[in-house]
């Protein structure tokens, strides 16, 4: 016979459920999705080691060339090049670097200032809840690819101001998810509890309310990336993004768009990391989302 | 009750827009970039500068500059376009047919893709073929406007060149319309002929505005569907021996469209905002385009009449779903 504990059987109604960790890592959308950012951002950050060409060298007498396996496909150029006889596999493993940059960035800062004025909103209620979900509603009322277009001619062409621009268009899509949130787990016993020993309101916000939001902002930030590596793509494309200089996917693209009756690689290569990219976040997004919320889990 | 909910959103909807106006208002003032500086030709004196200033109504105080600009708006009247010398109302009535026509077919082809595949979806349930449908939604959700409308270039107009890559009609047949309802005016006169081209200049940038809500839809609608498919009601045709798919379009459809339809008209507001880079990519004269060329060359007046339609164009479309979906249903009538 075993030995027989009696906290165990007080504890233990069942077998214990996997960890967060080890759940993740068995839900093949995460790891395949997961495994295929890793990659990007080693790509990104060691772009210099892995491309096999410099990005930015051009050579007239190569002009689309097509990738290798088609006719007059060149050694050396397994992509191909673009209408400068650019190496499109080396752009496109450039390009990592402001895509990611942006995701990162741009996502991180929207998620902060959105789920900070959701708290905000969704706790404190009253005139407070009022202003801020009145902006989120003017917010709203403009196409957010009209308005990302503005705030980039507004700010001037460049890195910063597209990273600008996501986080001032869509901090509302953090903040009213995190607003609604709030106001339901606010209703819970657990904040009454705490309120009655007396723990300070920011102490209830930020101690009892935010990690139990924070597996919905997990969820949404990952899925945020994905969208904020398109609008970086769409700003390139229209040519409000870096300058021509740096390779970015969306550059490529609008290149790529113009010749595409000459050479359709120019567009399909840096198309198809886009929509990789986009549908690696995607899927992470709605892994995570799975994974870590205790409702959908069960 | 209805009109008090009424009342309530055209008041709420004429502050947001207020809202809209002043942001774009005070948002393009403080651009670094003189619009002037940008249409005067090289050499040209200050006076001159100061001239075409005064001629816009550009050296005026901010305040004084907003009030004339709000004047002239609640007349009809958006000022005149830096860049191409006409009234902003013209050019905005002139573009904006196209955008329409393009909008309203995607909102369509999106309805009627995403509500069959839904339906089908549902007819499958539990079978490999609900798998299968699952299984590429998930991939379709995740993929925007934007990455379609260039797929479909490839596709359609490149390796399969069977669809025209640019344009609204081709520009022989564009004299003979007395509208800018091209489409609607060509099938509406019985010119079939000419329906078909604008319909194949207009099929790649409707199906990359489609698919994504078509996406949606499926996800949604097939979800409320399988649910109703499990109520009594349901279960009570099954007994008086209705078809699978009469129960489907007739009992289960009835009742499961509601939430269905609240989120389509969310995310018709998500595709005209997705206009904007479509119609850019296949060069489609609707008022995206337009509003792109007119960030790019700083074109005050033109940029706030194009920020303030869309604006209308939106809260109009919330409106119109919010009265839809209470006239569907009783309980939010009386609420």
């Amino acid at each position: 016979m075993e030995h027989w504990s009696p906290t165990a059987t007080i504890a233990d109604t069942g077998p214990r459920p996997p960890s967060v960790a080890v759940r993740l890592a068995r839900d093949p959308k995460v790891a395949v999705a997961g495994g295929f950012i890793v990659l990007l951002i080693v790509l990104a950050v060691a772009a210099p080691l892995i491309a096999p060409k410099d990005p930015l060298e051009q050579n007239l007498l190569l002009a689309t060339v097509p990738p290798a396996g088609f006719a007059q496909a060149e050694p050396g150029y397994l992509l191909g090049t673009d209408g400068l006889g650019r190496d499109v596999l080396s752009r496109v493993i450039f390009g990592t670097r402001v895509s990611l940059t942006v995701a990162f960035v741009a996502a991180g800062l929207a998620c902060l200032i959105g789920s900070l004025l959701g708290l905000l909103a969704g706790y404190l209620g009253g005139l407070v809840d009022t202003v801020i979900s009145r902006l989120v509603d003017i917010w709203m009322a403009f196409p957010p690819v009209l308005l990302s277009i503005l705030l980039v001619a507004v700010l001037g062409s460049g890195l910063h101001s597209v990273i600008a621009a996501i986080v001032v268009i869509d901090w509302t899509r953090f903040c009213r998810v995190v607003r609604t949130e709030t106001m339901g787990q606010a209703q819970m016993d657990y904040v009454v509890a705490a309120r009655t020993i007396g723990f300070t309101r920011p102490a209830i916000l930020f101690r009892e309310i935010l990690p139990n939001v924070l597996p919905v902002l997990i969820a949404l930030l990952t899925l945020e990336m994905g969208i904020a590596v398109v609008v970086e793509a769409i700003l390139s494309f229209v040519g409000l993004s870096v300058s021509s200089d740096t390779p970015t996917w969306g550059g490529m693209i609008a290149e790529g768009r113009q010749i595409v009756h000459e050479a359709w690689w120019v567009l399909a290569v840096p198309l198809a990391a886009l929509f990789a990219t986009v549908v690696a976040f995607n899927q992470l997004g709605d892994g995570l989302a799975r994974s870590l919320d205790p409702v959908l889990r069960r | 009750m209805l009109l008090a909910v009424v009342l309530n959103r055209v008041a709420m909807a004429v502050i947001t827009l207020a809202g809209v106006a002043v942001v774009v208002f005070v948002l393009l003032r403080v651009v670094p970039g003189d619009p002037v500086a940008m249409m005067i030709s090289p050499g040209a004196g200050p006076a001159d500068i100061a001239a075409l200033k005064a001629h816009y109504g550009l050296d005026a105080p901010l305040p004084v500059q907003f009030w004339i600009w709000i004047k002239g708006v609640v007349t009809g009247d958006f000022g005149t376009s830096i860049t191409l010398h006409v009234s902003v109302t013209e050019v905005l009535a002139s573009r904006l047919p196209a955008t329409i026509e393009l909008a309203v077919l995607a909102l369509l082809v999106a309805v009627l893709l995403g509500g069959s595949v839904a339906v089908a979806g549902t007819l499958m349930r539990r079978t490999a073929g609900e798998t299968l449908i699952d299984g590429l939604n998930s991939f379709m959700l995740a993929v925007p406007d934007f990455i379609w409308a260039l797929a479909l270039v490839l596709l359609f107009a490149v390796a399969i060149p069977v669809l025209p890559l640019t344009g609204r009609i081709d520009p022989a047949l564009a004299q003979g319309f007395s509208t800018k309802f091209y489409l609607a005016e060509s099938i509406l006169t019985g010119r079939f002929a000419d329906a078909g081209n604008i319909l194949s200049h207009m099929a790649m940038p409707t199906l990359a505005l489609a698919l994504p809500l078509a996406a949606v839809i499926v996800r949604l609608l097939k979800q409320s569907l399988k649910e109703a498919m499990v109520q009594d009601y349901v279960l009570l045709a099954r007994i008086k021996g209705f078809g699978e798919l009469r129960l489907v379009l007739q009992e289960a459809l009835r009742n499961a469209v509601g939430p269905t339809l609240a989120l389509t008209g969310v995310q018709f507001t998500f595709l005209i905002g997705g206009t904007v880079i479509v119609e850019r990519i296949f060069a489609y004269p609707g008022i995206g385009n337009l509003a792109i060329d007119a960030v790019i060359n700083r074109d005050f007046p033109l940029i706030q009449g194009l920020v303030l339609l869309f604006g209308l164009i939106f809260i109009l479309i919330n409106i119109g779903v919010d009265l839809t979906v209470a006239t569907l249903n009783p309980r939010l009538r009386h609420a």
